[in-house]
């Protein structure tokens, strides 16, 4: 980033590389942004740095190894992997988990989800300047994580479920706790909502930024929480519910303005549907056991399981040989389907909005760096070790 | 003699003072060498009010060339292994290095994988150890102040701490 313009009237194009180690990246990510002056006007995104090979790695695990490594596909929201998981699973096998636990799988489900959105909040607000906000976000958080922690005893990775159903009941103690700490949630929320709504220096940060028209979302695909700011209605607890959820009806929260503070109103105004949604199940509780009993074998076939994760839609594909172990497992995370709207929505921003624009579909690199090969008709092209590890190095040149 | 002897002192003085330096504001720098994101938001809950390293002076700091403690998490994985060298190598001395949590020890659960090239101290020395998956906040909390205390001759970093 050598290169100054000069002072005539056009300004000299030049080539800014952010990441993959960046003060505006939380993960590793390699943005390479083409600026005219302050104006974006292209932008490429290189991913990979987080690339594990779970996808691999699951066909030589059994069944119930890959719970734990699944779980770890992403630390923000691993209840959810998991949860997509036994859901695919359980479906070969013909299982359908006890009441309680579908109950005690959306009740962890809604927590994670609040969690994530404050998670998410912290992150925003950092990257907009707003420290107060972040510290202020984080501090509640640390309400659901004892919520886990007391449930589970784990904070992060809580390994809820099972295949065919979940592992830790609830007490009456816990239920009074969860109850004490929705509660809070919810004034806490308010206060949020109130911020973001009408705070003037944030809203100078968010509103009119990055505006995404419904159309336009539809067009990239994007899913979640982005795509309902932008007043499309996507929302799998509602489409195609599961567990717990085709017993209580998830009202989606739509905003229309589709800018950066439609994005951090609908998620704050989740937070208050999770916090329902909550109510309703432990005023419901069902009684009962908390696992079915599985089969020895996962007979054969392939399946799909859909889940509401945070982020939006996450998508699970599971193909079974009759044998101890997966034959393919595919995943697809919500973040992936989201980037690419980023990189489109940056073309004619200030280069001081880019994080914001980034952080505004709420990203999570672990999740979404997979490696696909595409055979097309005569084009068998295969890569070796060293050209797959210069491909996210290439750009240091 | 006596200005070879003053030199020295000075030097002593000098060398006390960089050390009080060092230990009353480690700056941490934070990568993610492929981890999950479950150490990542850990080591982000360190720093936040409930347990806010930040009273110990500890400092996330974004920028490899300013930072003293390069926190790792994540087993290494092919594309991040350049970028984890390179940035180490920006660091200035004196630098320390933490592994946190069971992927950075070991790989951990990716430790077949095949685009994991291996635990961290395969590729940069290591000072201190975090397991845990995640640790919890006061293990990473705890794990810095055990480096401080190898940096430190005296072994008194905290008031009331257990050393």
């Amino acid at each position: 980033m050598t290169t100054q313009p000069d002072s005539a009237a056009t300004p000299k194009r030049f080539t800014i590389p952010i990441g993959p180690q960046h003060p505006a990246l939380k993960e590793p990510g390699f943005f390479e942004f083409t600026v005219e002056g302050e104006t974006v006007i292209g932008a490429t995104l290189r991913l990979g740095y987080a690339h594990r090979g779970i996808e691999k790695a699951v066909v030589s695990r059994t069944w119930v190894q890959n719970l734990y490594l699944l779980e770890r596909v992403c630390g923000i929201c691993s209840h959810i992997h998991s949860l997509a998981y036994c859901l695919g699973v359980e479906k070969l096998a013909g299982v359908t988990p006890p009441p309680r636990a579908q109950a005690i799988r959306v009740l962890i489900a809604e927590l994670e989800r609040m969690h994530s959105h404050l998670l998410w909040l912290g992150v925003a607000a950092h990257d907009a300047g707003f420290e107060t906000l972040f510290m202020y976000s984080w501090r509640d958080r640390e309400t659901i994580l004892d919520l886990f922690e007391q449930i589970s005893g784990n904070r992060v990775n809580h390994s809820i479920n099972t295949l065919g159903g979940v592992k830790f009941d609830l007490t009456a103690e816990q239920i009074v706790s969860v109850l004490k700490a929705v509660e809070l949630m919810e004034e806490r929320a308010r206060y949020y909502l109130d911020l973001v709504r009408n705070d003037p220096m944030l809203g100078q940060r968010i509103r009119g930024i990055g505006t995404m028209s419904a159309a336009e979302a539809h067009r990239m695909g994007v899913v979640g929480p982005t795509a309902r700011a932008s007043g499309v209605g996507r929302d799998l607890r509602v489409e195609a519910p599961y567990a717990a959820y085709t017993a209580i009806p998830v009202v989606v929260m739509l905003e229309t303005d589709g800018d950066l503070q439609a994005r951090f109103i609908v998620r704050i105004r989740e937070m208050f549907e999770s916090c329902r949604i909550i109510r309703v199940l432990l005023d419901h509780l069902p009684e009962g056991d908390l696992q079915a009993r599985m089969p020895r074998r996962i007979p054969e076939g392939e399946t799909i399981a859909r889940v509401e994760a945070p982020r939006g839609e996450l998508f699970y594909f599971i193909k079974s040989n009759g044998a101890d172990m997966p034959e393919r497992i595919k995943l697809r995370t919500p973040t992936l389907c989201n980037l690419g709207s980023v990189l489109a929505l940056c073309i004619g921003r200030q280069l001081a909005d880019i994080p914001m624009l980034l952080i505004g579909t709420d990203p999570c690199f672990s999740c979404n760096d997979r490696a696909v090969v595409i055979h097309q008709a005569g084009n068998r092209e295969k890569w070796t070790w060293e050209q797959f590890r210069r491909y996210g190095n290439e750009a240091l040149r | 003699m006596t200005a070879m002897k003053i030199e020295q002192a000075w030097n002593n003085a000098l060398a006390g003072v960089a050390l009080w330096a060092r230990t009353n504001s480690p700056w941490v720098l934070h990568f993610n060498t492929g981890s999950c994101n479950g150490c990542d938001i850990e080591l982000l809950a360190a720093l936040t009010p409930r347990y806010d390293a930040e009273r110990l002076g500890v400092k996330l700091q974004a920028s490899p060339r300013q930072a003293d403690i390069l926190i790792c998490t994540g087993p290494v994985t092919r594309q991040a292994r350049d970028r984890l060298l390179r940035i180490y190598e920006q660091m200035p001395e004196p630098r320390f290095v933490i592994a946190l949590g069971s992927c950075a020890l070991s790989c951990g659960v990716f430790h077949d994988c095949y685009n994991v090239v291996g635990p961290l101290d395969r590729f940069i020395p290591v000072d201190v150890y975090v397991p845990g998956c995640p640790p919890r906040p006061e293990a990473i909390i705890y794990g810095v102040i055990e480096l401080l205390k190898k940096l430190h001759p005296v072994d008194v970093i905290l008031e009331g701490g257990s050393a």
